[in-house]
């Protein structure tokens, strides 16, 4: 690591920064407090994370491209500010990274593909937009599986994400860049995109805190489409008030996103220091069935109980549709896939084949060299769903039955103010365990993918860890807008595990 | 929808791919086979449960219109007003093949 700016980091913070992978950054409020009084400087706290991204990117494999010039510039920028005196944005200086399915200007789109090779979009995606406009620097774009398909980042075309805590375990997918670069301190917060657990699942595997926000809460121009009904974009941090800090700056309307809410944005920071007492918990049984790790069940449970304590009631309920999540999910998804992807045909950007004779064999030739075989199997499932003498059996039918999900949900929070489950049924596995599998591979989806199909809002916290250390997430879901609820529940959770760890080291 | 699992044959396969534009090498024809019938294995569990009279959602707005009348629906109209658009020089960059004013493909009609 290189020593300047971290040793001014240091000064302005109770961190303790070593030479090691594993390595929580300072919160968004010490950092910026620091670039305002002067103690430390954006452009020191930006070349401090490029070292760090240089001595350890070879191994975790999270950042695609860098853009070190537009984010000198950009601190550069903020340090005249400060200088100057003025009054500085919510995110001045603050190192960000960005998952590589966001158009960001100055620099390469993939989608973790090779159909988007090289691809410079024109424009910045808002939600990027918006974190320019708030001065985060932002350090270059993030690994993920390929078009964010995927539960592991093994289906990234520029090869597996390794997870920080453990290098031969994944990071969890599809916003595994996002999260491994959060865990071993190479940006202080990343954006990802959660179309069925992407940002909570790899938030859990990793250790650090991942956002659903509310389905129209943040926009979604400028993402390359998954799944266009399920696609979110939320942010992931190291503690839950800079999640908040952060998805303050995304949240809001946006004229070019159709789907984008004009729901006024509540006071996330000022949930957080609200008291959990007497809050109505649900704790749903179809979460704590078969296939759920038994250390993974212990450490939820401890942090249930942790929120008992606090004030909370705890009530079980049932969610009893759950178990038809995952085949909904996987026809609705890959019908959208199929659609969605059709624009990548060699015309307008990205590959095309160098071996087509005319215009058919172009389309053809484009993306089959250039798509892997996730996204070639989930077209192909779309396509099948979406087509004469199946729509009505397998698309209509999983979008009946998402109603029923979404409804359930509804009626849920009619009788509690948010739902705790385990974020993923196992902590992290290793590389290529269930690359093989498919199916197997959906399956760690299965208690993300509720909450995605119905349009709420949720985050994974970390919540302990299993008996080799690895990390496990605690899943809070809150109604349509509800993100401040979940924040506020997601707040007592943090402090108490903080409690503990104090006096284990005591 | 029928009781009974779909099979998809190779044939099928060949369509799907077909109609997804997809050209499929003979050695992926097989495992996109079996992954299919694993996967739509899978998702026939939905056969168990009687949908009749329910509402398909594809849309979450729909469900905030439920909720909240139609003033909740969030999915107003923005102005219909002019403003700019991006510049062509800077879309073009990204075309595989232009003459700078248009996309270029291969022919689209063969005689």
């Amino acid at each position: 690591m290189q020593p300047s700016g971290c040793r001014i980091e240091r000064e302005t913070s109770e961190i303790v920064t070593t030479d090691t992978l594993l390595e929580k950054p300072a919160t968004i409020a010490v950092l910026r407090a620091g670039i305002v009084s002067r103690t430390t400087t954006a452009t020191a706290l930006a070349e401090s994370y490029f070292a760090r991204i240089d001595e350890h990117n070879p191994l975790v494999n999270a950042y695609l491209s860098l853009t070190r010039e537009e984010a000198l510039d950009q601190a550069g920028q903020i340090d005249a500010m400060a200088a100057r005196g003025d009054e500085l944005p919510a995110l001045a200086g603050i190192p960000m990274g960005v998952k590589d399915v966001l158009a960001m200007r100055g620099t390469t789109a993939t989608a973790g593909s090779r159909i988007l090779e090289g691809y410079r979009p024109p424009y910045d995606a808002t939600a990027v937009q918006r974190l320019r406009a708030a001065g985060a620097v932002l350090l270059g774009k993030l690994n993920c599986d390929e078009f964010a398909m995927g539960s592991s980042n093994e289906n990234s075309a520029y090869g597996p994400v390794r997870n920080p805590v453990d290098t031969e375990r994944v990071p969890g997918g599809s916003s595994g860049g996002s999260a491994a670069a959060v865990a071993a301190n190479l940006a202080v917060a990343t954006l990802g995109t959660d179309t069925g657990g992407s940002i909570r699942q790899p938030a859990s595997f990793c250790g650090v805190v991942g956002v659903l926000p509310t389905y129209g809460r943040v926009s979604r121009y400028g993402l390359i489409a998954f799944a266009s009904s399920l696609d979110r974009v939320g942010p992931f941090t190291a503690n839950v008030v800079d999640a908040a800090a952060v998805l303050s700056v995304l949240a809001g309307h946006d004229a070019h996103d159709a789907t984008s809410s004009r729901q006024p944005v509540g006071d996330y920071a000022a949930e957080l220091n609200k008291s959990v007492t007497g809050l109505r918990i649900g704790i749903p049984d179809e979460y704590f069935a078969e296939g759920l790790d038994p250390e993974v069940r212990a450490a939820i449970e401890a942090g249930i109980d942790a929120l008992r304590d606090a004030g909370c009631e705890i009530k079980r309920i049932s969610l009893k549709h759950t178990q038809y999540a995952i085949p909904v999910y996987y026809l609705v998804a890959t019908a959208e896939a199929s659609a969605n992807l059709a624009r990548f045909d060699g015309v307008r950007f990205g590959h095309r084949s160098k071996s087509a004779t005319n215009l058919s064999s172009m389309y053809r030739l484009s993306r089959d060299e250039g798509f892997g075989a996730e996204v070639k199997r989930r077209i192909l499932l779309g396509t099948y769903a979406l087509s004469a003498g199946y729509y009505d059996a397998y698309y209509k039918k999983a979008q009946q039955v998402r109603r029923i999900l979404a409804e359930e949900f509804m009626t849920a929070f009619g009788e509690v103010d948010a739902i705790v489950t385990p974020t993923a049924p196992t902590a992290a596995f290793r590389l290529g365990e269930k690359t093989d599998d498919p199916l197997a591979m959906y399956l760690a989806d299965i208690y993300t993918v509720t909450a995605s199909l119905a349009g709420i809002c949720g985050l994974s916290v970390p919540c302990g860890a299993t008996s080799t250390g690895l990390p496990v997430g605690m899943q809070i879901l809150g109604p349509h807008f509800g993100e401040g609820t979940v924040f506020r529940v997601a707040a007592a959770v943090e402090r108490t595990l903080a409690v503990a760890d104090g006096a284990e080291a005591e | 929808m029928s009781g009974s699992v779909a099979t998809v044959s190779m044939e099928e396969v060949e369509r799907v791919a077909e109609l997804a534009n997809l050209e499929l090498a003979a050695d992926e024809k097989p495992l996109m086979q079996r992954d299919l019938n694993a996967i739509l294995g899978y998702v026939a569990q939905l056969n168990g449960l009687d949908t009749t009279g329910v509402e398909p959602l594809a849309q979450i707005g729909d469900l905030f219109a439920a909720e909240a009348g139609d003033a909740g629906r969030g999915a107003e109209l923005r102005a219909d007003a002019v403003a700019g658009s991006l510049d062509r020089a800077s879309v073009m960059a990204s075309a595989p093949e232009t003459d700078g004013a248009f996309f270029k493909t291969p022919k689209v009609i063969e005689r």
